[in-house]
């Protein structure tokens, strides 16, 4: 009876070409320039700062120097961390405009925190200093979340109601003019080295050597700046969440087809708000670094970043189509920046130069991907 | 049993029951049992109240013209869209399918009509997508064992006598007939208990067409039941068993592909 019902189809099969032995018909012909092309593609960022690197060291004196480059370091700080967020929004094809001032209301709000505690301890003030940031970052970030991944607002849009919003209770807060912090110890965290050096009184570690004090402070060196530490511990975090693990990969689908990445069993909104959750966390980390740097906060600390760190990713060679970016490209498209910035400053010329200058450098990228894109279509 | 001769008047009734039946297999219980199940798009009633079963081992080709509802039909079941109306079972259990995960964990796996592929991402991302294996990043964190996707990608691909250089390099690059053949064999990896296909010859070569029916081929000889949605009347008479025929949203005709020919079919689809 089954074996009626389940009618050998031999019958039609015979007359067909027997499928089987086409078997290898479907073959790969995925060889070509296109792997080199990619690779170029992927490279030019890395060429152009060497580039960068070569040419200021030939016609700036004093660039090319072991302590400019940890100025560089140091003062790139910021602006990557705000960039390392974003570079998980934009891959999964979104845009989050509201880090700048996320990161200027979280330095605002932390630094009135740590204000308020003057005279407890260090290790206290810095701990609810923190926790004020991470705590404007989550808030933050649940709204952007909420907004894109659930109510399926246009996140051009919601981030920038966040972004408003954000602004507008950093002034509240504030009154407009910056919060400092007059705590003893604070800017070591801020400006400080991971060892020292003086001729005299030796190395140490961590701060300044025994006995130095006075003008020989001047003759102290520093090695390893600690915002350099911060980034590269942050940086490697994001790297290691976004190439290594599982929630980076469904970044990597949401942002190239969401459709196939939902239909694959990926919770799309989940995913999505826990990317504008990190990335205004981390806005929110850049303006703990503004204030460690600077023992203080201001409302429109970030105003000019968040474009700067966009350019930065653009740079590093992510599609702002989405789909396509990685950490190591953002901290390549910082450097860019920041050594631009610079040499330029070095070279005496008109720091607003270096808004050309990147500008040029962002209508280059954009103009590479999609050389790249031809290439490989 | 006795085939039944198919009575195309009356089709054009409302009562959406009555449709020509193939006979069943007896005391054989469906994998797949849907009774009345029903979509509608706004005024648009996309699926119709069908009743639509599918057996251990078979394969069912549904046919209709474009935009009979069948697409519809099989997101339903492929936890796509949630049905208005009408009730699924699996294996005799109501089942409510709330999400393609869902589904999924379900033991349904679709090769969609739009591919759902990631086009960023390689062969074998889009093989484990949403389903990646566990594994150590830099040896130490939490994270994911690439070189085991990459090896039973590989695997599954060339078992399927499919032959990708480059697991990792995204799926844009790939031929048409490679993209299917990645779409499937993600389906065919996870050991699906009913495999969906959703115009899985659409838009190929014909060596590649007879490449995916002979996926097809391999599926029924593993004994997994397959829904295959295809136009082309030529392939849906090379693999399938059953018939089944929707218009305007509703089923018309049930037949065993042995009893029927492609005149009837098309006399049927088109009403
Ligand atoms: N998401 C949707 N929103 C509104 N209407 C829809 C949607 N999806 C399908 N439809 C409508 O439902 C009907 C059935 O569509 P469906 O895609 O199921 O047809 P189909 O049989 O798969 O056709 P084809 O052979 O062209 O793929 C069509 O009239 C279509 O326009
Ligand atoms: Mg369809």
């Amino acid at each position: 009876m089954r074996a009626r019902f389940f009618r050998s189809s031999s019958r039609i099969r015979s007359m067909s070409v027997n499928s089987t032995s086409l078997s290898s018909t479907i073959d790969d012909d995925n060889q070509s320039p296109k792997g080199l092309a990619a690779l170029a593609g992927r490279m030019w960022a890395v060429l152009f700062l060497i580039a960068l690197i070569v040419f200021f060291s030939l016609v700036a004196p004093g660039f090319f120097d072991l302590f400019n480059f940890q100025a560089v370091g140091a003062n790139m700080a910021v602006l990557l961390v705000l960039g390392l967020g974003q570079t998980f929004v934009i891959i999964s094809a979104g845009i989050d405009l509201s880090t700048g001032f996320v990161m200027g209301l979280a330095s605002v709000a932390s630094a009135l925190v740590m204000q308020s505690l003057t005279g407890y301890p260090l290790a206290v003030i810095i701990i609810a200093g923190l926790a004020t940031t991470l705590l404007i970052g989550i808030a933050a970030g649940a709204v952007n979340g909420a907004l894109v991944a659930y109510m399926r607002v246009p996140p051009f849009i919601a981030t920038l109601g966040t972004l408003s919003i954000a602004e507008g209770v950093a002034y509240v807060l504030s009154g407009g003019p910056p919060v400092s912090i007059s705590t003893r110890g604070l800017g070591f965290f801020g400006n400080g080295f991971i060892a020292y050096f003086h001729p005299e009184a030796g190395i140490s570690i961590l701060g300044l050597p025994n006995g130095v004090s006075g003008s020989a402070v001047r003759e102290v060196m520093g090695f390893f700046p600690l915002q350099v530490f911060y980034i590269i511990i942050l940086a490697s975090f994001c790297g290691w969440l976004l190439g290594r693990t599982r929630f980076g990969r469904h970044v990597y689908a949401v942002g190239g087809n969401p459709k196939a990445a939902s239909r694959a069993g990926i919770p799309l909104a989940w995913t999505l708000f826990k990317i504008y959750v990190l990335c205004a966390v981390s806005a929110s980390l850049a303006g703990f670094l503004y204030v460690l740097r600077f023992n203080g906060g201001v409302a429109n600390a970030g105003d000019a970043l968040m474009l700067s760190s966009v350019a930065a990713i653009a740079i590093g060679g992510a599609s702002m189509l989405g789909g396509e970016g990685r950490i190591l490209g953002t901290v390549v498209g910082a450097l860019v920046i920041a050594v631009i910035q610079n040499g330029l400053v070095i070279l005496g010329i008109d720091p607003f130069w270096q808004y050309v200058a990147v500008g040029a450098v962002i209508i280059m990228a954009v103009l590479v991907d999609q050389a790249k894109g031809k290439f490989l279509s | 049993m006795t085939m039944l001769t198919p009575d195309t008047t009356s089709h054009t009734t409302k009562q959406p029951a009555s449709i020509v039946q193939g006979p069943r297999a007896d005391g054989q219980s469906p994998v797949l049992r849907c009774r009345k199940i029903t979509k509608r798009f706004g005024g648009l009633v996309a699926v119709d109240q069908v009743d639509f079963d599918v057996y251990p081992g078979e394969t069912v080709a549904l046919l209709g013209d474009n935009g009979a509802g069948k697409s519809t039909l099989i997101q339903m079941i492929a936890g796509v869209y949630r049905p208005d109306g009408g009730v699924i079972e699996l294996d005799d259990q109501a089942v409510d399918i709330r999400s393609p995960l869902h589904a999924r964990d379900l033991g349904i796996e679709t090769v969609f009509q739009d591919l759902a592929l990631c086009d960023n991402l390689g062969a074998s991302e889009n093989i484990f997508l949403g389903r990646e294996i566990p594994g150590k990043a830099y040896g130490m964190l939490p994270g994911l064992n690439e070189a085991k996707m990459r090896a039973e990608a590989k695997a599954v691909l060339s078992e399927l006598h499919i032959n990708i250089r480059n697991l990792d390099a995204p799926v844009r690059t790939l031929s048409g007939g490679q993209r299917q053949a990645t779409a499937i064999a993600r389906a065919v990896y996870w050991k699906a208990r009913l495999m969906i296909m959703d115009e899985p010859t659409a838009a190929l070569g014909v060596p590649e067409q007879k490449k995916v029916l002979s996926l097809i081929e391999t599926l029924k000889q593993r004994g997994v039941p397959v829904i295959v949605i295809s136009h082309n009347m030529q392939d849906v008479f090379e693999v399938a068993d059953r018939l089944f025929i929707m218009r305007r949203g509703r089923a018309v005709a049930d037949l065993r592909a042995a009893d029927t020919d492609a005149n009837e079919v098309v006399r049927l689809m088109v009403g």
